[in-house]
């Protein structure tokens, strides 16, 4: 039996519906799984910030011109109008956000977590943004200033994390590894080495 | 307009739920409703995306709290499908009784008596030079208006009629207030906005927070005017 009262089943009558009108194809869902699965995701963003981090001229270009920085790298998929890259430091934490839509950086993020679209997330973090950290595990200095950026129109934001220390002997490649996708939305922090749990 | 959507500052929605491991797609329905865009891009019933949240604001409220981010874009999608004469209503629930379904099950769509007529073809930018000069420099404090209709807006309500300081100017883009509607481009300025935490939540406010939003010049006034 399907659930009658979940969008799923509708989903798949107005697929089918829109096969016979010859306007989408049936590989169509396959596509989209493979784009998001493979190709588009946190991986992106991730080399993005690791290359920030080992390559101060490149750190520069990306917080001036985020668009034009991650134009270097040749990312599949949908592309990011303009994209604002904002820098956690001692001093000041980022956090992203859309309380309208569920706006993200699709260029460098891929597709954006549950929470991230529901509405917990979304009322929350603009009102009390440090407890929101604190529920994400994240425990900041009562010094360093939150900054929240909801994302309201066509600019799309993604944090560079701080670099976590005494990883000077990694190169791009494993530091590209330690960096996680809610570490570039600004729900978390970088754990130091060692102190990682996998 | 001031619909569910609009949840920025809202209570009562309890803790972040998070999970760990989290696929791209739960449920193959999911990936059916993204690759469902396309199509409704393909029939000329989506024009732009200003057009398609707004779709999305106007499903069921109910249903928007509950069908999860899929279930909403299905909503907007059925509904610029009903609207455009795509498909029917009767037609949806005939296959939905084919698929061993409920085809008096309510939908989330909610197609306009009279829709909006947006027939500009889709451009892949959403950039465009504006008609005038910015009106405000970076470092101007500036307030948000307060007149909202039951219209597309991109001015959350938590903001509006605050006093804020512009930290960026982002040049010319299609005002998505007038986009949505069909009612042209209407290129703007546009400007990154902070706002104090106390500016927003008075004294409920966390000490040393902003929230950053864009906004659009027509939904700004320099502080002073009346």
């Amino acid at each position: 039996m399907s659930d009658a009262s979940s969008p799923a089943l509708r989903a798949e009558a107005l697929e089918s519906l829109l096969i016979e009108r010859g306007l989408l194809s049936a590989e169509a869902v396959d596509d989209v799984i493979a784009t998001y699965n493979d190709r588009v995701g946190p991986m992106n963003g991730a080399r993005v910030v690791a290359r920030a981090w080992t390559d101060p001229a490149f750190k520069a270009r990306l917080l001036a011109d985020g668009t034009a920085a991650i134009g270097e790298f040749s990312f599949d998929g949908a592309q990011t109008e303009k994209l604002v890259v904002v820098e956690n430091t001692p001093e000041i934490h980022n956090l992203v956000v859309c309380t309208l839509c569920s706006c993200y950086p699709w260029a460098v993020l891929g597709l954006p977590p549950r929470w991230y679209k529901d509405p917990a997330y979304r009322s929350r973090v603009v009102r009390e943004p440090r407890r929101v950290l604190e529920e994400f595990g994240v425990k900041l200095p009562a010094a360093t200033r939150v900054r929240v950026w909801d994302s309201s129109a066509e600019v799309r934001y993604m944090v560079l994390p701080q670099r976590p220390p005494a990883t000077d002997d990694l190169d791009e490649a494993a530091l590209a590894a330690l960096v996680s996708r809610d570490a570039m939305i600004g729900t978390a922090l970088i754990p130091p080495r060692g102190n990682r749990g996998e | 307009m001031d619909g569910i959507h609009d949840l920025g500052g809202r209570h009562g929605f309890g803790a972040v739920q998070r999970e760990a491991d989290e696929p791209v797609f739960h449920e193959r329905w999911e990936a059916r409703v993204f690759a469902i865009v396309g199509a409704a891009r393909a029939a000329g019933a989506l024009r732009n995306t200003d057009q398609f949240r707004h779709a999305i604001e106007r499903i069921d409220p109910v249903a928007y709290l509950t069908h999860g981010y899929y279930g909403r874009w299905l909503g907007g999608l059925e509904t610029l499908l009903l609207e455009a004469g795509v498909v029917d209503a009767a037609t949806i629930a005939a296959r939905l009784a084919e698929f061993g379904g409920d085809p008096g099950e309510p939908s989330a769509a909610r197609p306009a008596a009279v829709p909006d007529r947006v027939t500009d073809a889709a451009q892949a930018s959403s950039r465009r030079r504006a008609p005038a000069p910015p009106q405000f420099a970076v470092g101007t404090a500036v307030r948000t208006r307060v007149d909202v209709r039951a219209r597309h807006t991109r001015l959350p309500a938590y903001a509006r009629g605050r006093t804020g300081t512009v930290i960026a100017w982002h040049d010319g883009w299609v005002f998505p207030d007038s986009n949505a509607h069909g009612a042209g481009e209407n290129p703007q300025h546009l400007y990154t906005v902070e706002f104090t935490g106390s500016s927003l939540w008075g004294n409920g406010a966390e000490p040393d927070t902003s929230v950053s939003l864009d906004l659009f010049e027509s939904y700004l006034e320099a502080v002073g005017d009346e």
